[in-house]
């Protein structure tokens, strides 16, 4: 059906970056493309700026040495990729937590720039922002990367009911999931969004043999929260995927977040309690970085 | 003060070094060898540039001994019987080391060392084994005392491999330069990660795509030197360089540079390159009573010529008057599609040029991308390359240096600095450099950032010895003093750091 191609190619998304060689998103080398907009308002989180939308108040046009960016007269600013210069002067300024930088892209779009790095990849994966707020763009992105023989992984805040929809599991390897909270006020207090879906999501993933690894970070000095949200993970997955303990960075954290959380990273002897105390209780696969 | 009393006072030489430098300028006494006005107003510019060979060549810029042939027959000149073991095997190669000449004076080609010793390693223990090859190893760091000594191992997989591999990373030195030779149907997934592995730690071994260079040599070829294609059994007579940055200086526009300048400055190197290979064979000693030759070590009739550039990128965007180099070659379409114009016509007339005493190919010299020197600070890259400062993401870099590789039968290569966390996935870097290679890419060096061992631009150094340098001490290794030089002007060891996000 003639409108069921012209509906696909008229499908975009919001890509915030594309690394072209990552090297820890997943196993091998892999392209990494991050997606703009996250429900989640996380106080650690380290791109701030991938969170919301742009909402067009122009306050960047003003700051931007470059010239770069414009107020066009569709209300909407835009970013001449060519003439800037990546300072990030204009996500320094953003008082939305948001990016001029964010290129609305169809799926062919994103394949003609993926197809470049393809030959020296083993796949793909997907990051944001929150990557399943884009959930049918990935379907049909999935399965273009998929007709080359690359593997597809999606790095999720777990926001996303895998179970009412899993469309996009049937197209993907499978899911990186972060748990960052398992205590309900802990984690209302970190995340800014419940947390049950993300409990179910590590459940059923688990499940349906869909889970690639989950990721927990390690707070300087939060002994409570830290080992609550690791026993509860490292219980329920046991060996059946990777367990990938993060120390906390401050780099790029927001000040004001920086000043409750910490503003040194954790200690890797500390982190390394914690993957200890995760194989102790089964998750063989748990390890630092 | 005379040039001699500067470098017998000089703090900072050893006595071997000294020696070197002496001999150095007690050479450029002579003017036997005489070119054209043409010639030498182009190098006072700047334009061509004679590496400091020294005025009156009296042995062949690299030479790659044969040294199966040695395992075969031994050696009469050096009364050396053919190796019963391992112990006698390397005792060979540590004595024939100390005889073969270069314009270094140390040996640009130690062998392929797996292929030599595997037979000896296989009949012993293995401890034992890695014994004697950690002390062969070390023999060669003290007595080799330059980074530009070289041996290669693959693209088979062996014990000697594994262990020069575990050896390499035990003892972290700068000196041999080493090289694998890929090849994806020879070389072992296996193998080549533990290379990753060891290079990633150690900045080698470096990667050369065995398919391509067995396409333009046979088997039978060595890398030498910094990453230097030549057969076994022959040698490179002498590595003279256009610095194409300075040679456009004088052009009105590409097209001007094309018909005109770039025509005129190759014409004046060849003649170089030709009166020099004449010399050597007609005029020096070295082809008629050298030891290496009259025992049949190396051929006269295997070497070549090596025609060298540095400074493609400065030239394109000089001629394209594109100031901001991050916008320029290898960013940028028109200047990339001109360097590629450029290097075509440098082909076709280096290939039109019947060069003497090459007769091994067909009457030609080969190009040769050369790594550049301490002293070209920020003006010429080397050879082919993006610029340290310029570079874009790995990806676009691998993608131009496909382009431009295959020009170079002689050599040229690119490096990679990766941060620490690639030095955890080999298998992740593996793929990169398996897709680069089937792509056209002649040869990939990497390293981590915080590693004492760093390849500068083509040999390696350490940190550690460059301080010693600075605090006006004396480092063993000769190479040292080029990679402060590298270091200070040319920003050489400051190239992008491949991150992980």
């Amino acid at each position: 059906m003639p409108w069921t191609a012209a509906s696909r190619s008229m499908l975009k998304a919001p890509v915030n970056r594309i690394i072209p060689f990552s090297n820890v998103d997943g196993p091998g080398n892999r392209t990494a493309v991050f997606f703009q907009g996250c429900p989640f308002n996380c106080l650690y989180c380290h791109n701030p700026e991938t969170i919301h939308l742009c909402q067009s108040c122009g306050a960047c046009v003003k700051t931007c040495p470059a010239g770069a960016l414009t107020l066009g007269g569709d209300g909407a600013v835009h970013w001449d990729s060519a003439a800037c210069v990546q300072c990030d002067t204009c996500i320094r300024t953003c008082p939305h937590d948001a990016s001029p930088k964010v290129r609305w892209m169809t799926v062919e779009e994103l394949m003609t720039e993926l197809r470049r790095s393809m030959p020296y990849i083993r796949g793909i994966s997907t990051s944001g922002g929150e990557c399943t707020l884009q959930n049918e763009f990935l379907i049909e992105l999935f399965t273009e990367v998929r007709k080359l023989g690359k593997t597809c992984l999606i790095d999720s805040n777990g926001s996303f009911d895998f179970e009412k929809d899993p469309r996009v599991l049937r197209v993907s390897e499978g899911v990186m999931l972060d748990v960052k909270a398992v205590e309900k006020r802990w984690s209302d207090q970190l995340i800014s969004h419940p947390r049950d879906t993300v409990l179910k999501n590590l459940d059923y993933l688990l499940k349906v043999g869909k889970l690639y690894e989950v990721r927990t970070v390690i707070l300087p000095d939060r002994d409570r929260e830290n080992e609550e949200t690791v026993r509860y993970v490292a219980a329920h997955i046991g060996d059946g995927c990777f367990y990938k303990i993060i120390r906390y960075r401050p780099f790029g954290v927001r000040e004001r977040w920086q000043k409750l959380l910490g503003e040194f990273e954790t200690d890797r002897d500390y982190a390394e309690r914690y993957a200890q105390l995760a194989r102790d209780l089964g998750a063989k696969k748990a390890y630092v970085v | 003060m005379s040039e001699a009393l500067k470098i017998i006072q000089d703090p900072t030489l050893t006595y071997k070094q000294e020696l070197l430098a002496l001999a150095r300028l007690g050479e450029s006494t002579d003017d036997t060898l005489r070119y054209s006005d043409a010639y030498y107003e182009a190098k006072r510019k700047g334009a061509l540039c004679d590496l400091n060979e020294g005025v009156m060549p009296y042995r062949p810029r690299y030479i790659c001994p044969d040294y199966e042939l040695l395992f075969q027959k031994g050696c009469k000149f050096l009364a050396l019987d053919p190796p019963r073991d391992l112990l006698e095997a390397v005792n060979v190669l540590e004595i024939f080391y100390c005889h073969v000449p270069s314009i270094t004076s140390f040996p640009v080609y130690l062998g392929d060392l797996d292929k030599l010793l595997e037979p000896f390693v296989i009949k012993e223990d293995r401890a034992y084994a890695k014994k004697v090859l950690g002390l062969f190893l070390r023999n060669i760091d003290r007595v080799q005392t330059d980074s530009f000594v070289h041996a290669d191992i693959g693209p088979e997989d062996s014990v000697t491999g594994r262990l020069l591999l575990e050896l390499t990373e035990e003892m972290q030195l700068a000196v041999p330069n080493i090289t694998l030779k890929y090849d994806p149907e020879r070389t072992s997934e296996d193998f080549a990660l533990a290379c990753v592995r060891c290079m990633l730690k150690t900045a080698k071994p470096s990667f050369a795509n065995h398919r391509m260079f067995v396409r333009e040599w046979g088997e039978r070829y060595a890398i030498a030197s910094c990453y230097n294609g030549l057969n076994i059994a022959g040698g490179g007579y002498t590595l003279p360089r256009m610095r194409l940055y300075e040679c456009a200086l004088d052009a009105k526009s590409p097209e001007d540079f094309l018909q005109r300048e770039l025509p005129r400055h190759i014409d004046l190197q060849l003649e170089y390159m030709d009166k020099r290979v004449k010399f050597i064979v007609e005029q020096s000693s070295f082809f008629k009573t050298n030891f290496l030759v009259t025992e049949g070590f190396v051929k006269q009739e295997n070497f070549t010529g090596m025609f060298g550039v540095v400074g493609l990128a400065e030239c394109c965007n000089y001629l394209l008057g594109i100031e901001d180099k991050k916008k320029g070659f290898g960013m940028n379409k028109e200047a990339t599609a001109l360097g590629v114009r450029i290097m075509d016509a440098i082909d076709a007339r280096v290939r039109a040029h019947e060069a003497p005493y090459c007769e091994a190919y067909g009457h030609r010299y080969r190009l040769h991308a050369q790594v550049g020197i301490d002293t070209d600070g920020m003006d010429d890259a080397p050879g082919t390359r993006i610029p340290i400062g310029a570079e874009p993401t790995m990806l676009e870099q691998l993608e131009v240096n496909e382009i431009f590789h295959p020009y170079f039968p002689t050599g040229t290569g690119d490096i990679f600095k990766f941060e620490e966390t690639w030095a955890k996935t080999p298998e992740a870097v593996l793929p990169i450099i398996q897709a680069s290679l089937e792509r056209g890419l002649r040869y990939f060096s990497g390293y981590l950032e915080n590693n004492d061992v760093v390849r500068v631009t083509g040999y390696l150094v350490k940190k550690s010895e460059i301080e010693k340098l600075r605090a006006k001490k004396q480092s063993l290794n000769n190479v040292t003093v080029f990679g402060m030089g590298a270091q200070d002007g040319g920003h050489a060891l400051d190239r992008r750091i491949q991150k992980h996000a």
